[in-house]
């Protein structure tokens, strides 16, 4: 019966999609739609082919979802570091915005595209999935709503698919990580909403008495951007069959709007949900139980009290009122605390098997990846502090920072769960290669030094070329002098990125061989189907 | 209910309040024989790798902890 709805509502979607395509009223918007349509058909098909086939036995995890999310990690991770080397040289090299795909190719629209491929699909896929596998085995529960997890899967990729192509033909609100018009936000809403749904309800129906604290940062990492998302995206479109929209804020309201959204989406994307997967994967990599259970909760509820405040710091000396500021960056220093205990916490895991960073390149690749986490946590707050970010802000320090944390701490703690998980997802006795994981492991940690040197070098100096002023008091130089001096830096960076990359193909394929080329293990893990 | 009376509200009862509950989560966590209990709750990633728990009338208090015995 269920089936029939889902039929009626897919057909009724394709249509209206179709009559949208046909009435757009610009490229990206009919793009969308026939983009929309063709996603609606296909699914209409599959339902259609499934129909009536046996429900899932509960009496195992639902890991097909899981399965898909994993490669979907790795694929858009290549693919975001590939549009990022490519924008690096575009910097380095202007002449690499090529006339004839001026509009289309240039920095200004791949820029969005590379943010957003690297923060929210391979970020969210890895969240996604990786919360997937872990609310199941620490609740004992199968997921939550049969094929709910399947909806959440293909409708994040679809939302990106949709951004990603609005992007480069014209669409977007020019919101700083919040690119996406009001449509496809609408439907990035439904679908967190039933991503919400899968994770709370396999909370509510898990086996174990106590929710483990992973669960509790997955949680509010799905709750916050939840709110954060509606609330940064308020806009009224200008036509129901155009892409553009008009947002409600105005002003510095709309500024303040906009980077309480981006830092939180750093605070509960980027951190909240990453500790997540390092509070699960760690322990089992490591055998062993978090170091303090009593800090961990500790950690989690002073991170969710003190998050939320920092945003301001984006925007000191501007019209802001000065408390505001001020605000933020107080609130900014005292998250060091917490963002640190949670470092201690994940790295005094591994008291008493200090010995597994010789031997275990997945471990190392973790424990590298909290290293960058308390870096990063340490040099944000310094930036945040006023006079510190009168020098810092607008230059290439805020960039190498942000590389610091996403490519070391987000990338870092990705790679290693990856490399935890596919052998199990996919019943293999071990990964395809460690010589090929080390081998990841040192191109990525070089290129994330070259990137976040050669970010500190031209930011400080960029920084305090712009304020230079001679004994007359004027400014000594101009803009496009700090440009010329940038540019050796900017090649270096356009390197680091590339060792960045060939280290995520090499991962690419031992994720690959390690599946393709190495036997099943027999009986023991894979669980036996009872007979009933 | 303008923004005045909002701030206001913030940063006196509201903020106590947050800080209350902080505070309250903190001497909740070191209370005394929450050490069990936390050392049960951080073996959670241990014990149910492969399949989940037993569904249904398998396990009276809700807790699994068996050794694969189930179903």
């Amino acid at each position: 019966m269920w089936d029939y709805f889902k039929l009626i509502a897919l057909g009724l979607v394709a249509v209206l999609a179709a009559i949208a395509a046909n009435y757009a009223r610009d490229l990206a918007y009919m793009v969308n739609a026939i983009e929309v349509m063709l996603a609606a058909a296909i699914a209409f098909i599959w339902v259609l082919r499934t129909m009536g086939s046996a429900s899932a036995p509960q009496n195992e995890y639902f890991d097909d979802v899981v399965r898909a999310g994993v490669i979907a990690t790795a694929f858009w991770g290549v693919v975001g570091f590939l549009v990022a080397v490519i924008i690096a040289f575009q910097l380095a090299y202007p002449a690499l915005n090529f006339e004839w795909a001026q509009g289309y190719l240039n920095f200004g629209k791949l820029r969005p595209l590379h943010t957003s491929a690297v923060i929210f699909a391979f970020g969210g896929n890895a969240l996604i999935a990786s919360s997937f596998y872990v609310v199941q085995r620490t609740s004992a529960a199968r997921l939550f709503g049969g094929g709910l997890g399947w909806f959440v899967f293909w409708g994040y990729n679809l939302f990106i698919v949709l951004a990603a192509t609005g992007y480069i033909l014209g669409a977007t609100q020019s919101k700083e990580y919040a690119e996406p018009e009001w449509y496809v936000d609408l439907w990035l809403t439904i679908v967190w909403v039933f991503y919400l749904v899968a994770f709370l309800g396999t909370i509510i129906k898990r086996k174990e008495p106590h929710i483990y604290v992973a669960n509790w940062f997955y949680l509010s990492f799905i709750v916050t951007i939840a709110m954060l998302h509606i609330v940064n995206n308020l806009a009224i479109p200008v036509s129901i069959f155009g892409s553009k929209s008009v947002q409600v804020f105005a002003g510095v309201q709309d500024a303040m709007t906009q980077w309480w959204y981006g830092h939180n989406a750093v605070g509960f994307f980027l951190t909240s949900g990453f500790l997540g997967m390092m509070y699960y994967f760690v322990p089992k990599q490591a055998e062993r139980p978090v170091y303090s259970y009593k800090l961990s909760i500790v950690h989690f509820w002073a991170l969710i009290f003190l998050y939320i405040w920092a945003g301001p710091h984006h925007l000191h000396y501007t019209a802001l009122p000065d408390w505001a500021s001020t605000l933020g960056m107080v609130m900014s220093v005292i998250l060091w605390m917490p963002s640190w205990g949670g470092m201690i916490n994940g790295l005094m895991t591994l008291s008493g098997a200090w010995d597994k960073l010789r031997t275990d390149p997945v471990i190392r690749m973790m424990v590298v990846s909290i290293g960058f986490y308390g870096m990063s946590t340490f040099e944000g707050p310094m930036m945040s502090i006023k006079a510190v970010n009168s020098l810092s802000h607008y230059t290439d320090w805020t960039i190498g920072h942000v590389h610091s944390g996403a490519l070391g701490w987000n990338g870092m703690i990705t790679f290693g769960a990856l490399y935890f998980l596919v052998p199990r997802l996919w019943a293999r006795e071990r990964l395809y290669s460690n010589t090929l994981v080390s081998w990841h492991f040192w191109l990525a940690t070089i290129g994330i030094v070259l990137y976040a040197s050669s970010m500190w070098v031209t930011g400080i100096m960029e920084g305090l070329m712009w304020r230079e002023v001679d004994s007359q008091g004027f400014l000594v130089n101009a803009f496009a002098d700090t440009v010329a001096a940038k540019h050796p830096m900017y090649v270096v960076r356009a390197l680091g990125g590339v060792l960045y990359l060939v280290g995520s193909v090499i991962m690419a394929y031992n994720l690959w061989a390690t599946v393709a080329k190495q036997p099943r293990v027999a009986a023991a893990s894979v669980a036996a189907v009872p007979a009933e | 209910m303008d923004y005045h009376i909002l701030r206001e509200f913030a940063d006196s009862w509201a903020m106590l309040a947050l800080f209350a509950m902080f505070i309250g989560i903190v001497f909740w966590a070191f209370r005394p024989g929450s050490r069990k209990t936390h050392e049960d709750t951080a073996n959670i990633p241990f014990r149910h790798d492969d399949k989940p728990a037993c569904q249904g009338g398998g396990c009276q208090d809700g807790r699994c902890h068996d050794d694969g015995a189930t179903l």
